[in-house]
């Protein structure tokens, strides 16, 4: 069955053939091999502070990829009409995926600076790691490192093309068979990334433990595709592209979702931290304990004041969501707030007593960026920006809050 | 008998909304459109201002936590002081899900009684039910009301406004 689309002119759909745009591949590689050079040169003499500080920059970057791959998984689970001018965006970010596998090396090689768990003479003395030291084992760790990675490409290399397949035929199976994979597609995601997430951030510190961890997580990695979806919408509208594809309506219900999302981490945050305050356990009370007793407090004050306070009472307001330069505003904070996050979960188990920040931190963002901003440059080059042939595509544009 | 306004009809979404067009620019404030639907956008097209309901909400909302918040804090350190589990007195974190809920239930308080609130309802009756006509609007029709209060109303001048506008039918309804 053929479906009318609506007239869409080249130039709106494409990435800009001229400016910045056409740099970005070239800047992003030159950047990213720089920092990855930097991160390594520097590291030699401190190598536990490269990886530390690599890892925070792998995990910020992977998360943006996991977010954008369920954002785009969710709006064919869901049949959502309103989105269809947005989600090209979120497939292209996700299809970075598979590069993450050979970002996840230095991670993968380094096991033994970052995890407690992998010394086997540490393990020999401490009962509570000879008791996970089924799950917490090198080889077992590096095996499932495999299958998240496979998991996620498979998806969204499988989306990324069926969607774009579409763009040519037009063919309405194509979203009614996306739409049918996509409980299972979920799951999928959602399992990996869980346990993703308990194995490179939680099992830093292998005596604790908290079962929400993964959705804590998952909140983060969706506050930041959402702020990474405005900000590129934004961006290629500034150079000419998606001219009247995307307008001030989806930016409304983007920004409605971001405060829903700044909601939903303070949610899990709170949940994650009162159980644990409450029950009073040692060993759920310690990860608190090293980032309250010590000199971290006033860092994970700042994280709950500028992750949820401010943005929270800011996004409340309508005009806000509707406005370019607060939009704007509100989504950089909040991708800077999501780095501090992880830089949070992370660096209390290397830094101990107090937040210290080191040029690695530095040159490990700009590296594993360089790469993700090239690979995303290059993905979206010469491919339409919107899926033109998408049955919901109409409904879309036509689309206003009510 | 008092006049209550005039009623015109009209046969679709689109000539309502231009009607709406004519009369909004006609400086007219007390009027009304009424559809078996919503229809995006037909408040621009009526010149209709931003409701107040999302203030009532935040205030209630708002007014709401703190009073969940005040509570706690008073039966617990006030009222009657208890030691809980070693804790203190004041354990604020073990408050935050009443204040929250708290907060929800004046949100959801404030939205329902300031939507009625602000559209003056319930009532017992409306004098736009005297016309029989007028009970399309919950199934194919669509109308404009203009009442005779309004200080633009003039019987014959609104009237052949509303029929320039494209109305089928026109009829004056008694208060």
């Amino acid at each position: 069955m053929e479906i009318a689309t609506p007239n869409l002119d080249a130039v709106s759909i494409a990435v800009p053939e001229r400016g910045l745009w056409t740099q970005l591949p070239r800047i992003g590689a030159g950047l990213g091999i720089a920092g990855l050079v930097l991160t390594w040169l520097l590291g030699q003499a401190d190598p536990a502070q490269a990886i530390h500080s690599y890892l925070v920059a792998f995990v910020f970057f992977l998360s943006l990829a996991l977010g954008g791959l369920f954002f785009v998984v969710i709006q064919f689970l869901v049949r959502a009409g309103w989105s269809v001018t947005v989600r090209r965006l979120a497939e292209h970010v996700m299809a970075t995926l598979p590069v993450f596998a050979v970002l996840f090396i230095p991670i993968a090689l380094g096991v033994h600076e970052l995890y407690h768990w992998s010394h086997a003479d540490a393990v020999a003395h401490d009962p509570i790691l000879q008791h996970k030291s089924a799950y917490l084992d090198i080889s077992a760790f590096h095996l499932r490192a495999i299958l998240y990675f496979i998991v996620w490409s498979v998806i969204a290399v499988y989306y990324w093309r069926q969607s774009q397949r579409q763009d040519q035929m037009g063919a309405v199976s194509i979203t009614r068979r996306l739409q049918t994979l996509s409980p299972l597609a979920l799951i999928g995601y959602a399992l990996t990334q869980t346990f993703a997430s308990f194995d490179w951030l939680m099992s830093l510190d292998p005596h604790w433990f908290s079962t929400i961890f993964g959705v804590y997580f998952f909140a983060g990695s969706v506050v930041a595709i959402l702020a990474v979806i405005i900000l590129l919408a934004m961006a290629l509208q500034r150079a000419g592209a998606l001219h009247d594809l995307v307008t001030w309506e989806h930016y409304h219900d983007l920004g409605k979702l971001l405060l829903g999302f700044v909601v939903f981490w303070a949610y899990i945050a709170f949940s994650q931290f009162m159980l644990i305050w409450y029950a009073n356990i040692p060993e759920e009370t310690e990860f608190f304990a090293a980032r309250w007793n010590t000199d971290w407090k006033s860092f994970s004050i700042f994280l709950a004041v500028g992750h949820f306070v401010l943005p929270f009472f800011f996004l409340l307001i309508r005009d806000v969501k509707r406005r370019r330069i607060t939009l704007v505003a509100v989504s950089c904070w909040l991708l800077v707030m999501h780095y501090v996050d992880l830089y949070w979960l992370v660096m209390p188990n290397f830094h101990h007593e107090a937040p210290n920040l080191n040029p690695l931190d530095l040159t490990a963002v700009i590296g594993v960026g360089g790469v993700f901003v090239a690979v995303l440059a290059t993905i979206m080059r010469r491919r339409p920006l919107v899926p033109v042939k998408d049955p919901r595509l109409a409904e879309s544009l036509l689309f206003e809050n009510a | 008998m008092k006049p209550y306004g005039i009623l015109a009809e009209f046969a679709n979404p689109d000539t309502l909304w231009q009607a709406c067009e004519r009369v909004r620019d006609s400086g007219f404030t007390h009027w009304d459109a009424h559809t078996p639907f919503p229809i995006h956008g037909l408040e621009r097209a009526m010149g209709l201002k931003r409701s107040w309901v999302s203030l009532v909400v935040l205030t209630l909302g708002l007014g709401g936590a703190a009073a969940g918040m005040g509570l706690q804090w008073w039966a617990s350190t006030q009222a009657y002081p208890l030691v809980v589990s070693g804790k203190p007195m004041f354990s604020w974190p073990a408050f935050v899900p009443i204040m929250f809920e708290c907060g929800v239930l004046g949100g959801a308080m404030g939205a329902f009684f300031g939507f009625l609130g602000l559209s003056r309802l319930p009532q017992h009756n409306h004098p736009l039910f005297n016309s029989t006509r007028f009970e399309g609007f919950s199934d194919d029709r669509f109308f404009i009301s203009i009442e005779a209060e309004d200080p633009n109303f003039d019987r014959e001048g609104t009237e052949s406004l509303l029929r320039q506008a494209g109305a089928q039918y026109i009829e004056m309804v008694e208060a």
